[in-house]
């Protein structure tokens, strides 16, 4: 039994059927990488495990408990981490701030009127936001507007907020989507290093196939909205299958 | 100090500071003088410029930190108008509990509207916020007469005979505190100069400088936090697992309270209601008055609605007579075109040269006169520190030996 368990989820927009049938469970404490060619589904599979969108059919299991019906939050606080393909980060706000906001999340739940407190007495939060741009070397720019970061910084930001709330499981659409080949071999460096020095479970969905070779202990393809193979990586490299839904061989074989 | 850092202590003591001598500072001229219709040191005045102050402080925290634009927080001042008066007439002429009275309604009234209107965002929130605002004045207005006094609003009467107060019959009501009249005043007489001193404005004054201490503690809370990140990324907020409907609802309960707070003084200084204060031009001025000051700034509203209704009450007054007094010396081919090109920006015309000097605002300084006062700020720091370098060049010359 995977930490997340998705069974015969089918979603349908308008004429389009996204996802047709799709059987998906991810170990725990394994990355787990969902790969296809374009419009396969995987934004929209990747959009129901967080509450963006409702499946029409099936369900999506995450440790035991449904997550269909909720709010992204309450997904959030129940476990589930979200990078999104462009780094979604509170640009107006300092970095500081960034790495307190889910600090406090985690510390405090949804919702709390913790009007006349003050931030500089939160010395635990403080902490542990500070430790966390420390190890994601980004101290630096502690006081700096994340909005003038630059991209791979605010990737490495991103990433460290979601870990700030200590998921279970981390959710990566594209994270080197539009970086370059430096930054991408960085992103897999700090990706593995927090694979080995956290108990967490990372689905990854990636385009670029050195990303998902050099990190995938799974690899799922999905092809029009229905996963073609699930395997390790070396078998998937050689699968005729995904070679057929990458380079569009099925006519030439029939 | 009591919570703030340096900066925000500083600031509060300046406004603390200001507050307490402004009878002098809004009246630097002397009576009957040429400029004396400039003096702003009356009370009625004086009083608007501290409650639409907290008016506008109120707004500032929903607008300024979540940018959720309301255009209907006059309704909320209004609603907060009404539980204070209806307090004076049945309850007691004490304004404090009928100011109380006002901040509870305008809360629960903002409880009602938020929870509504914040199921939108963006122009869809305004909009409905206005609907909700100017739903409020037509009620007022027509089927809500019994309570609102409709058309002539509410005002207290000689029939009024409040619980805790002990009027002869036909005795018209004052409103005081703890005995001390509202409306009192003392004047001092410096030379050519009046100085009044209204316990109205000083009790107002003091509420406003407390509601501005709770807006910086607010702002500077990791609750301000929260709604700085809405306004920045709130899909971001989302998946950080963090709610943002009851942070959203909490921030304006607050600031509703804050307009039923300013709906209560206003009450409380001057014993009548209309119910056009609740109209939408006066939803409008407050965003005004954010803007033009610096929205999301922590002095800017107040700054934004001291100006405003300074141009309200003393550029209005300017009239075709006074024009011509300032321009009697100039030749009068000169005078009478002078008087013809400025006319039209005074008295009447003052909602003209607001309506310029607001969209001067928002084009050059989109930060309001905040970013102002910073701008000329730095320019002088950068004077400062280029005459730095320039003596310094210059002693380093002098000790270069000549060749």
């Amino acid at each position: 039994m995977g930490i997340l368990e998705v069974k015969n989820v089918g979603k349908r927009f308008g004429g389009l059927q996204a996802l047709n049938d799709v059987n998906l469970s991810v170990a725990e404490n394994s990355v787990h990488a969902i790969i296809g060619p374009n419009g396969a589904g995987k934004s929209t599979l990747l959009n129901c495990f967080v509450g963006k969108l409702i499946p029409d059919t099936g369900s999506v299991m995450f440790d035991g408990q449904s997550v269909l019906g909720r709010k992204p939050y309450e997904i959030n606080q129940m476990g589930i981490s979200r990078v999104f393909q462009t780094p979604e980060i509170f640009a107006d706000l300092t970095v500081m701030e960034n790495m307190m906001i889910p600090c406090f999340a985690k510390r405090d739940g949804a919702f709390r009127m913790h009007a006349i407190e003050s931030i500089p007495n939160e010395k635990d939060i403080i902490a542990k936001a500070e430790h966390m741009l420390e190890d994601m070397n980004l101290s630096d720019h502690r006081d700096m507007h994340a909005a003038s970061m630059s991209r791979g910084d605010k990737r490495r930001l991103e990433i460290a907020m979601c870990l700030a709330q200590d998921p279970r499981l981390l959710l990566l659409d594209e994270p080197t989507a539009g970086m370059a080949r430096a930054d991408t071999n960085n992103t897999i460096d700090l990706l593995k290093r927090i694979k080995d020095e956290r108990d967490i479970t990372i689905a990854i969905i990636e385009h670029d196939m050195h990303v998902v070779f050099s990190l995938a202990e799974r690899i799922t393809v999905l092809a029009q909205g229905t996963p073609l193979v699930e395997d390790t990586p070396d078998n998937i490299k050689g699968h005729p299958k995904v070679r057929e839904a990458y380079l569009g061989e099925t006519q030439t074989a029939a | 100090m009591f919570g703030l850092n340096k900066r925000d202590t500083g600031l509060i003591a300046i406004v603390t500071v200001l507050v307490i001598l402004a009878p002098f500072i809004l009246n630097p001229f002397p009576e009957g003088s040429a400029m004396a219709q400039f003096n702003a040191g009356y009370p009625d005045l004086m009083q608007r410029f501290v409650i639409f102050g907290i008016f506008a402080i109120g707004f500032n925290l929903l607008f300024g930190l979540t940018g959720y634009l309301s255009f209907g927080h006059a309704a909320f001042l209004g609603v907060g108008s009404y539980g204070a008066i209806w307090m004076l007439k049945l309850f007691s002429l004490n304004v404090i509990p009928s100011i109380i009275m006002g901040v509870i309604v305008a809360g629960i009234f903002a409880l009602a509207v938020g929870f509504v209107s914040l199921r939108r965002s963006g122009i869809y929130f305004s909009i409905l916020t206005l609907a909700f605002a100017q739903m409020s004045y037509a009620l007022a207005y027509s089927v809500l007469t019994p309570i609102t006094g409709g058309e002539t609003g509410l005002q207290i009467k000689s029939t009024d005979s409040p619980l805790l107060s002990n009027l002869e019959p036909g005795e018209i009501g004052r409103a005081s505190l703890f005995g001390l009249d509202m409306r009192s005043s003392f004047e001092i007489e410096m030379g050519d100069w009046l100085f009044t001193f209204n316990t109205g404005y000083y009790l107002a004054g003091i509420v406003m400088i407390l509601a501005f201490y709770l807006a910086i503690r607010i702002t500077r809370s990791p609750f301000g936090m929260m709604l700085r990140a809405i306004k920045s990324n709130q899909q971001r907020l989302n998946y950080t697992g963090l709610n943002a409907r009851p942070y959203t609802l909490a921030v304006f309960v607050i600031s509703g309270m804050y307009a039923g707070l300013a709906g209560g003084l206003m009450v409380a200084m001057d014993t009548q209601v209309g119910p056009e204060r609740m109209f939408w031009t006066a939803s409008g001025e407050v965003v005004l008055m954010t803007i033009l000051g610096g929205a999301g700034t922590l002095i800017g509203p107040v700054l934004g609605a001291g100006f405003i209704k300074y141009m309200e009450n003393i550029i209005s007054k300017i009239n075709k007579g006074i024009l011509e007094q300032w321009f009697a010396f100039m030749p009068d081919g000169i005078e009478d075109l002078l008087i013809t090109l400025v006319y039209p920006f005074v008295g009447k015309g003052w909602h003209l040269t607001l309506g310029l000097m607001f969209m001067a605002v928002v084009i050059f300084l989109p930060g309001g006169l905040v970013e102002g006062g910073q701008r000329i700020g730095r320019v002088f720091r950068r004077r400062d520190r280029k005459s730095e370098h320039a003596e310094a060049d210059a002693a380093k010359q002098r000790n270069t030996p000549a060749e």
